[in-house]
């Protein structure tokens, strides 16, 4: 056993524990950014899943400003925070958090239609 | 050079498995050949008396040594030649243009119609004796395999999903038409797609009493299309061999997609409608 502790190098452990960080690769780091319909050809956006760490307020009065639109913070008792933007901004959404560096390309799921 | 004779070999060996007609073809065009340069002279030959008049040669000896003197002429005639150029090579067919092009009698005259040929010529090596190259060959069996029996060439047809019909029940609500026929073509559950397609879209829905999905909200087909183009990524095609015959499986509350065709199998996300928010009028109460 000891000689196959020396032997092979432990850069890289496959049965440690699953960092938090690592974990996320499953569905857990992805930004979701739905659209949804309201009365006639209104609708809304919504942006989900954005690290904790960042200060939503402070994005939210970005967007807000960036796509010249109103927008709340939502508190919903399973997601935690969500925004919400108002009328179709899911691709000016996806660029600004790019641009900004928030959030990867690779972890930004746009839905809806 | 080693690898290019390997190279011709299994060519050929492709070839013949491949076409019998096009190499027929080929033959038949070889033995044409001898016909299509003389076309040419006849063609040419108003022109080489003219100059030749002057000279005052033979005319049994010009026939023999006709392509050397062309290849004079071409040189002296330039410009007339060129002018002729593009007449000509329409006129002949493309067979017979390569035919011409290795027509090595006069070499003048041919490095000036390889300019004018270069563009209509079917494979890259023509009117060259360079060595073929293998993508070239491999592009060229490709083709020809494609020409003579499709099946072999190993083009997986396209599985074509009919377009979603789509009509407006009232102002606020849609109902997709034929979604049982498109989930059938996908062998897939109604139930799955059916809450995919209402995740994605952030409504509610149902099927009605001829299994059609009524959706509420407006809705192009435009719509509906772009979602189950998603879903099938997600959901249908096999990653690995990109066939859509694969089975989807509950086991132990995960959804695993296995491949009819290669066998692979791979776990799916499950479909979570993520945060809706609320539209519509709030309750009286609060």
């Amino acid at each position: 056993m000891s000689e196959f502790d020396t032997t092979v190098p432990t850069a890289f452990d496959p049965f440690a524990e699953a960092n938090a960080e690592d974990s996320g690769a499953g569905s857990k780091d992805y930004v979701h950014i739905r659209v949804q319909q309201r009365n006639g050809r209104k609708s809304l956006t919504t942006v989900q899943g954005l690290k904790k760490d960042f200060s939503y307020n402070k994005i939210l009065k970005d967007l807000k400003k960036e796509f010249c639109c109103n927008g709340t913070v939502v508190q919903d008792p399973e997601l935690g925070q969500v925004i919400q933007l108002q009328g179709d901004q899911r691709k000016n959404v996806s660029t600004f958090l790019v641009q900004a560096g928030i959030v990867k390309k690779e972890f930004i799921k746009i839905h809806g239609f | 050079m080693q690898t290019g004779l390997v190279g011709e070999c299994s060519w050929k060996k492709l070839m013949n498995m491949a076409d019998d007609k096009q190499n027929d073809v080929k033959d038949e065009v070889a033995e044409l050949a001898p016909f299509d340069p003389s076309k040419k002279k006849k063609k040419k030959k108003p022109v080489v008396q003219e100059d030749i008049d002057d000279s005052a040669e033979n005319l049994a000896e010009k026939v023999e040594t006709l392509s050397v003197s062309e290849g004079l002429e071409s040189t002296f005639t330039g410009l007339k030649k060129k002018k002729k150029k593009p007449a000509e090579a329409s006129l002949l067919n493309e067979e017979s243009v390569e035919v011409g092009g290795e027509d090595l009698d006069d070499p003048a005259a041919e490095s000036e119609e390889g300019e004018g040929i270069v563009l209509q010529q079917r494979y890259p090596w023509e009117g060259s004796d360079r060595d073929y190259e293998y993508e070239e060959l491999l592009g060229r069996v490709f083709n020809i395999l494609r020409e003579n029996n499709p099946e072999l060439a190993g083009d997986r047809r396209r599985t074509v999903m009919r377009p979603p019909q789509v009509l407006r029940e009232g102002t606020k609500k849609t109902v997709f038409v034929n979604f049982m026929d498109l989930c059938k073509t996908m062998h897939r559950n109604a139930d799955h797609v059916q809450a995919f397609l209402l995740a994605e879209l952030g409504t509610s829905g149902s099927l009605d009493g001829q299994q059609r999905l009524v959706v509420k909200g407006r809705f192009a087909p435009k719509n509906f299309e772009g979602i189950l183009r998603r879903y099938v990524n997600e959901y249908v095609i096999c990653l690995g061999c990109k066939s859509p015959d694969t089975i989807l499986s509950k086991e132990n509350r995960l959804f695993f997609l296995r491949c009819e065709k290669c066998g692979s199998g791979r776990s799916v996300a499950p479909i979570k409608a993520g945060f809706v928010a609320r539209v519509g009028r709030r309750n009286a109460g609060t």
